[in-house]
């Protein structure tokens, strides 16, 4: 692994650094407010951030200049910047460290984001688990606005960005941009059908960009040091930047690591996360939250970027990378993540709403030995009359665990109804009946 | 007494983050949430009233989300996460571990009223599982010696100094906590 510089977690990686404005302002924290705002042209921080090649850090990773720049330019009402803090991503943990860790590099960047795109309101929608999280923030906001960066006349410009803090109550799909929303209305966290999307049509229907917390909290750096700087780091052009991957699962040091996209999962495994917790070798991986398709070893020298996760067929989504050991129960595992789109599935559309019902019920019965051969025809034709027909992208995640398992361990699926085969063999040949 | 005479300033200092009352909906709930240990029928008519909204859109929306507690719950709300990634951990072991020394599964409370037990969905603590969220507090990377101490501290300060603090895994070198 060669050196690489930290930039997310360079304050926090310092010896007691604990996050409070003096020591962000000692860090040379807030400097590039001081030399953007009211100075530079709103239209020319988002070039630099379409320059800098950053791309959304909370699953879909779409170029964040260019969401900038699709708000409508002549509207004269008010916009809105809605920061997305649902953090609900089964495997995803970075965004609840750098709020706790480093709370005033997120709210500079929400403040350099506000005046980008004319918003004078910023909500942080945070799930309302994280409450220490929110307390955090809630004290370097009310420390912000007393040092006049944060609120009316930020230092003196005449420029307002207020920021608050609104808790979620609960609810996975609140993770979503237009769930997110609906429930910041105060409305059920339903996804609303896109287009009009929310540049045009989004916080009360006003123009609204939603953008991830560790999205953010990249801006003053790429502000402050220049796009150029971090076009060039990372995997360019079309992966720039460092990500924060979560690892979890079977390594011996799971945790949060900041890395320069491009590194390959064995590094991030084997180097960074510390190898295997045991001697049994690796058996698959998740390589970007519960999202994203299940990959083998033999993908272990795909590089952690947009392009070479999705070419090897999954998504490096939302950065969290969760191992699993030879071993593990893929259909057990498969069905565990089942277990979580059943239960956090909206509602709102029926493909989504009885197909994942479906679906765990026939997981389950496989997994205790129940299941039946046409059970596999089932699970395939179930996720194919949900993939792509639903409002949002949830649907497609919510198939992704059993289509991967059951492409690459179908053996497994295969064993265990054998296995239930036999069993019923037994129990039913006194009465002579076929089940 | 009415919330709205209870809490008169901080109702006002919340709907004034907002340009359009609904968006308080949540805030309040909690609110009502926070007095009352759940939310009553009673406090959803009332808060229809402050935000000009039927009892039937309050309704709505907090019956969609978990977080908020229709029915009153233990003292002390033990929320274990059950997805995959603390599952390969040893989650269900906590699970477990809370049956055989509480007695009680998954949507259960203490006859004492001091335990609740559920088994909750991810977390964002999946790299220091096994985990649960005890009322506000974190506890992660839950060995048994540390579950049962825990139990204990609850039930004796109402609180454990074993709670998460500030959130960084791995930790730095030096690391220093920072109470809140
Ligand atoms: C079901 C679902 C859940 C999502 N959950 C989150 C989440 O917890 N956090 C997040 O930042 N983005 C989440 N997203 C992605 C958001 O819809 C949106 O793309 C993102 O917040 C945009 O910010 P970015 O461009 O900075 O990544 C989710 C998407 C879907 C479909
Ligand atoms: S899976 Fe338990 S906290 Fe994420």
């Amino acid at each position: 692994m060669p050196k690489h510089e930290f930039i997310l977690f360079k304050n926090m990686m310092q010896p007691g650094y604990a996050g409070s404005l003096q020591e962000y302002e000692r860090a040379g924290g807030y400097q590039a407010l001081h030399k953007f705002i009211g100075k530079v042209p709103p239209a020319e921080v988002t070039m630099a951030v379409m320059k800098s090649g950053l791309r959304g850090r909370g699953g879909a990773g779409f170029p964040t200049g260019v969401k900038w720049g699709f708000l409508p330019k002549d509207y004269q009402g008010p916009r809105y910047l809605c920061c997305n803090a649902d953090e609900s991503e089964p495997g995803t943990f970075k965004d609840r460290q750098l709020m706790e860790r480093d709370p005033h590099q997120l709210l500079e960047g929400i403040v350099l984001t506000c005046y980008a795109i004319g918003a004078e309101s910023a909500y942080i929608y945070i799930r309302g688990e994280l409450i220490l999280a929110a307390k955090i923030l809630e004290q370097a906001i009310e420390d912000a606005r007393a040092a006049g960066y944060i609120g009316a006349n930020i230092l003196g410009t005449g420029i307002t960005a207020n920021v608050w803090v609104h808790r979620g109550a609960g609810a996975y799909i609140c993770g979503e941009e237009t769930a997110l929303l609906e429930s910041l209305e105060g409305k059920r966290g339903l996804p609303r059908f896109k287009p009009p999307f929310p540049a045009t049509h989004g916080l009360y229907n006003k123009p609204t960009v939603v953008n991830n917390v560790e999205t953010l909290a990249n801006i003053p750096h790429i502000l402050g040091r220049g796009p150029e700087w971090f076009a060039s780091i990372g995997s360019p052009p079309k992966s720039t930047g460092t990500r924060v991957f979560c690892v979890s699962g079977h390594v011996k040091r799971p945790g949060n690591y900041e890395m320069p996209m491009g590194i390959s999962f064995r590094e991030l495994i084997y180097e960074v996360a510390g190898g295997m917790r045991s001697d049994k070798p690796l058996k698959a991986f998740i390589p970007g939250g519960a999202s994203a398709p299940f990959l083998t070893p033999d993908h272990l020298d795909v590089k952690l970027d947009f392009e070479s996760v999705a070419a090897a067929g999954s998504m490096l989504g939302s950065g969290g990378v969760t191992v699993m050991e030879e071993g593990t129960p893929m259909v057990w595992a498969a069905l565990r993540l089942m277990e979580f789109f059943y239960h956090e599935s909206c509602g709102k559309c029926s493909p989504c709403r009885e197909g994942s019902s479906w679906l765990v019920q026939t997981m389950r019965r496989i997994v205790a030995k129940r299941g039946q051969m046409e059970d596999l025809e089932t699970l395939v034709d179930l996720c194919k009359n949900i993939e792509g027909r639903t409002v949002c992208a949830f649907g497609d995640a919510a198939v992704a665990p059993i289509m991967s398992t059951l492409k690459y361990w179908r053996s497994e699926y295969v064993t265990l109804i054998q296995e239930a085969e036999a069993a019923n063999l037994i129990k039913l040949e006194p009465a002579g009946a076929k089940r | 007494m009415k919330l709205s005479e209870k809490y008169r300033d901080e109702i006002a200092d919340i709907l004034g983050r907002y340009p359009v009352r609904r968006s308080a909906l949540i805030p309040l709930l909690y609110l009502a949430q926070r007095e009352e240990g759940f939310v009553s029928e009673a406090a959803m008519k009332e808060i229809a009233g402050l935000l000009r909204l039927t009892p039937p859109q309050v309704y709505e929306t907090a019956t969609f989300y978990t977080m908020i507690n229709l029915k009153r719950v233990g003292k002390f709300h033990l929320q274990v996460c059950k997805s995959l990634m603390c599952a390969l951990a040893g989650s269900d072991t906590v699970i477990g571990w809370v049956k055989t020394k509480l007695g009680i599964g998954p949507g259960e409370t203490t006859s004492d009223g001091l335990f609740t037990l559920s088994a909750v969905e991810c977390l964002a603590a999946c790299g220091t599982a096994p985990m649960m969220q005890v009322n506000e507090d974190y506890y992660e990377r839950l060995t048994e010696d540390t579950f049962d101490r825990i139990l204990v501290d609850l039930k004796r300060d109402g609180t454990c100094s074993l709670k998460s603090g500030p959130f960084m895994w791995p930790e730095p070198a030096n690391a220093v906590r920072r109470e809140t």
